[in-house]
């Protein structure tokens, strides 16, 4: 099974806080948020932004953080800089509006934490170690393994090419192949590999494969590279032990690759808690509140670049990033990888190919710009779908167990899988979705975030979604590393918002027949719903946030809601920002192929969530 | 952020570029600060470590890997030829002899008795880094490269693909919103910079490449014509590196966009005059966008000092660059504090565009950009 679970490193005791300043340094935008404690609870209170400063003409990161947190000040009315410093603690020199008690940051600006992985088996320790450097935040640009199926020369070739801001090298197991990884490593030695950033220094190395071999390693790398040696990530064949190396790969980027980014070194000595690679610090609280709620969950923050995906299933972590599906600078790889027909699927409206590819070419080149019009929106929503729908197939290729054994872990048990290897991601046993990422967090209407992602996923039986309001999980999650009860206050207060809870019964019908009966108890004094729900139909039942129902569904003989075909379910489902959608589309949902019907249908169901203002149906 | 806008693309007459040379690895410098160089002076240079091929003794021998130093007949650093022997075995019977040959010229990189392998390493080769614009060497970056400053005319592109070139300017079209039709395109433009209208297609690249024309500038293209022209579809605007003979910059989109009135009439001015041009895109943090650079020539002009913008303000020239008005020039009449609700009932800051035929349109901030220079 994939992972040791991703808690973060050099975690204290909640330090006793009461104000918090916490910036997310993007690629384009240095966000700020500012937290204070009101009564026994944390609330965000104000947020501020302004254009991130890695970059010419500016060339200091922290620019753009004093500009985003002057905003705080201007709205807040707190005094939180002095000049170029952060004052603390809140309540400095006897003024209650007055300073902060701590300062928290992660970081994604200048293409965030970009590595190479290495192993000896692509299918084990190379995946393995992707799954380490994925969990830790970075973007994997390659994975070399002795069977890859690329000539040495080749392999050579490729890793001279890349300029990774590290490389994880594994391999074997523990008195396992040491002939593998070492002729890896010789590989890494002829191509003297040179760090993307600065022309001067070494680059980081950590290995983490087969104690055996470290001292061959270290004689083959240790002249060439800044190496670290860390315990195996892969002990045995039945083990994975990837939280050794994610701390490693966390120290390394806060102190080789961020300090070498400009302005980092400031921004270092003003943080109150390490730096974290943005991803990893989503990572942190979205396995807290797996924990915390004991659920299994998928989350999703779709970028204008790339697309991460996250899953915790029976306590195991896993991250992966598409790193070209996104909403802006990779909008045209989202239409190269799906297709055209894929993306007009989704369209309710006739639309030649040429208009379409130039449209999202110019979104391409002019990534800031947003639509205007309803058609542009809808085409926006269409592709978002298809980024999100590709992201979790990528995400369930390597989120699996471990290949090619006998798997230990008790996980086996919860999930039956039939055979070791197999992905973790079920969607029938997902309890919540979390979406984050401008298309999904500032859909002019809730519905629309939550039925991208329902069409995107195709969740099946109960599942619940949320989104996340404004894109502050980065925050919480380094936020946590200090005071998890400060991060989880904002994250149930101010950040998640649930929009609903989608019931889908899995099985095909002919559009009108019946496909379920329902029954829904509410809670308080409203009167309970029943009805029956056709093939072919989405229907809306309001049921507001923080509200509850228990739901009975009754489905067909054909149909499954879980407990087998024709097997009547009760659950209870949350509410929302949406309410409870039932989903009568069938699983796997089919649209119609002829563009006629297709269009009708889309339109049908548009019309029966309300998903867009009126005049355009 | 309350000054969001979209900053947009230079077009001047008269500023100053530095441009930073740098090499991939360290190497020599071969200009001095002060010097005068051309688009083709060679400013740095380095040698490439050579390719690195791996043959695996023990393997092809049939022996252990730790035995790979008892049949080698070279050791470490030594120079080899193609085909000659690196090792063999030393059998009773001659006919069994098997020999190991280098497979190419080169060196013994390393020997490993771990894995049976012996990595040979090929000949190092030069890389000369080029001027790529006539100019001043402003600054030099010892072992890594030289910082050039030229005054001259500077037109950035929104997009383009190919690399950097050099060639005198030549204007294909009398308008800015006639299409660069195949028909335009003649043999005396072979090696030049060939600026177009609103629009060019597939046969007119066709034929531009068959001239040998360096470069052609144009309002738009066809994504479908890009797509034919590099082989597969772009999907991440990073471009620079195409192989494609040639290199080509769009000043406006895709589709057909009249060139702006500004752009196209700086160019035509500049018609005759040498141009420095590179296709090489970046569309993420750092953004690069496609180039044309006009040297001033010799004698130094008083450069425009950089005047910082403080936003978007009333009487600004922008382009609208989202539907339903893409493409389109106007000037900005109002800019309304307060954010607006639009079709898609987003609520978002707006301005208000007046456009040369006496039209308005309430159109997002985010969606256009102002005509910068």
């Amino acid at each position: 099974m994939s992972a040791a679970t991703q808690a973060p490193h050099n975690k204290a005791a909640d330090l006793p806080l009461s104000v918090i300043i916490a910036t997310d340094c993007g690629s384009t935008t240095t966000k700020a948020i500012l937290i204070e404690k009101q009564g026994d609870t944390f609330r965000q209170t104000f947020r501020g932004e302004a254009p991130t400063t890695v970059e010419a003409p500016f060339e200091d990161v922290t620019r753009g953080v004093l500009n985003a947190i002057a905003e705080v000040e201007e709205l807040s009315g707190r005094k939180i800089l002095d000049g170029e410093k952060i004052v603390t603690p809140a309540g400095a020199g006897g003024n209650p509006k007055a300073g902060v008690d701590i300062y928290v940051s992660t970081s994604s600006a200048g293409g965030g934490l970009q590595m190479m992985v290495a192993g000896a088996v692509q299918s084990m320790t190379g995946e393995s170690a992707q799954r380490c450097a994925l969990g830790a935040g970075a973007i994997v640009m390659d994975v070399l393994a002795s069977n890859d199926g690329r000539l040495p020369h080749e392999k050579i070739e490729r890793i001279r090419s890349l300029r990774p801001d590290m490389i994880l090298l594994s391999g074997g197991t523990d008195g396992g192949t040491v002939t593998h990884v070492v002729e890896m490593a010789e590989y890494i030695s002829a191509a003297e590999p040179r760090p993307r950033l600065g022309m001067t220094y070494s680059l980081p190395l950590i290995y983490a494969g087969n104690a055996q071999a470290r001292d061959r390693v270290t004689d083959i790398l240790g002249k060439k590279t800044a190496l670290v040696v860390t315990d195996n990530i892969r002990p045995t064949l039945e083990r994975e032990n990837l939280a050794p190396a994610r701390n490693k790969i966390h120290d390394l980027f806060l102190e080789h690759v961020m300090a070498q980014a400009p302005g980092y070194k400031k921004l270092i000595s003003w943080a109150g808690a390490p730096i974290v690679p943005t991803p990893a610090a989503v990572g942190f609280i979205m396995e807290a509140l797996a924990k915390r709620d004991g659920i299994n969950l998928i989350g999703v923050d779709i970028g204008g670049a790339t697309t991460d995906v996250f899953s915790v299933y029976g306590g195991v972590f896993n991250r992966t990033v598409s790193a070209n599906l996104g909403m802006s600078y990779s909008i045209s790889n989202v239409l190269a990888e799906a297709g055209l027909a894929n993306i007009m699927r989704w369209v309710p409206f006739d639309l030649d190919e040429q208009t379409l590819r130039n449209r999202i070419k110019n979104k391409m080149i002019r990534p800031t710009t947003i639509p205007q019009t309803l058609d542009e929106l809808q085409i926006e929503q269409a592709i978002a779908r298809e980024a999100l729908r590709l992201a979790l197939i990528h995400h369930k290729s390597l989120a699996t167990g471990l290949k090619g054994v006998q798997q230990e872990r008790t996980i086996s048990d919860i999930f039956e899988q039939k055979a070791s290897g197999g992905s973790l991601i079920d969607m029938l046993k997902l309890d919540l979705i979390v979406g984050s990422g401008g298309i999904l967090s500032h859909a002019p209407r809730r519905i629309q975030s939550m039925l991208m992602m329902v069409d995107a996923y195709e969740p099946l039986g109960f599942t619940t979604l949320s989104v996340d309001s404004i894109f502050m999980m980065p925050h919480l999650g380094v936020l946590s590393t200090v005071n998890e009860k400060a991060a989880t206050d904002v994250f149930v207060h101010d950040c998640l918002v649930y929009l609903g809870t989608c019931i889908a019964p899995i099985g095909q019908g002919r559009d009108g027949e019946k496909c379920a009966e329902y029954q829904i108890a509410f809670e308080g004094s409203r009167q309970p719903e029943s009805g029956t729900l056709a093939f072919g139909e989405l229907r809306l039942i309001a049921l507001g946030d923080n509200e509850r129902a228990k739901v009975t569904m009754k489905p067909v003989k054909q149909v499954d809601l879980g407990e087998g075909k024709g097997v009547s379910v009760t659950r209870e489902a949350r509410g929302g920002a949406v309410g409870l959608m039932l989903d009568g589309r069938g699983r796997p949902l089919q649209l119609p192929t002829d563009a006629r019907t297709r269009v009708a249908a889309l339109t049908r169901w548009h019309q029966a969530v309300g998903l867009y203002p009126q005049k355009s149906l | 952020m309350g000054h969001a806008y979209t900053p947009g693309l230079t077009v001047t007459e008269r500023t100053t570029v530095r441009k930073r040379r740098l090499l991939p690895i360290p190497g020599t410098v071969m200009v001095a600060q002060g010097d005068r160089v051309k688009a083709d002076t060679v400013v740095a240079q380095t040698e490439l470590p050579g390719k690195v091929h791996s043959v695996n003794v023990a393997n092809l021998l049939g022996i252990a890997p730790d035995e790979v130093l008892d049949y080698l007949i070279m050791k470490e650093g030594d120079p080899v030829q193609k085909d000659d022997v690196i090792a063999e075995n030393k059998p009773f019977i001659k006919f069994l002899k098997t020999e190991v040959r280098s497979p190419v010229q080169g060196t013994i990189d390393t020997v490993s008795t771990v894995t049976g392998q012996v990595l040979l390493r090929e000949p190092p080769h030069r890389l000369e880094l080029l001027a790529y614009i006539d100019g001043t060497v402003a600054e030099v970056h010892s072992r890594q490269g030289v910082t050039i400053e030229a005054d001259c005319t500077l037109v950035q592109g929104i997009f383009g693909v190919g690399g950097e070139t050099w060639g005198e300017l030549q204007m294909g079209v009398t308008s800015p919103d006639e299409a660069l039709t195949p028909d335009k395109l003649t043999s005396g433009m072979k090696g030049k910079i060939v600026a177009g209208g609103s629009f060019l297609g597939a046969d007119t690249l066709a034929r531009a490449r068959e001239i040998g024309v360096a470069a052609l500038v144009i309002g738009g293209i066809h994504d479908k014509d890009l797509r034919a022209l590099l082989g597969y579809d772009l999907g991440v605007a990073i471009t620079g590196a195409e192989k494609i003979g040639i290199t080509l910059i769009l000043t406006e989109g895709f589709g057909t966009i009249p060139m702006a009135a500004k752009t196209f009439a700086l160019l035509s001015r500049h018609q005759g005059q040498k141009a420095s041009v590179s296709g090489a895109t970046q569309i993420r943090a750092g953004v690069i966008r496609p180039e044309i650079i006009i040297p001033a020539g010799v004698t130094s002009v008083q450069s425009q000092a950089a005047v910082e913008r403080g936003g978007i303000q009333v009487g600004d020239y922008v382009r609208v660059i989202r539907d339903p008005l893409f493409g389109r020039i106007g000037q900005v009449s109002a800019l309304p504090p307060d954010l607006r609700q639009i079709e898609t009932e987003s609520h978002v800051r707006v301005l208000e565009v007046g456009f040369p035929d006496k039209t308005r349109a309430i159109i997002p901030r985010a969606n256009v950009e102002i005509l910068e220079g």
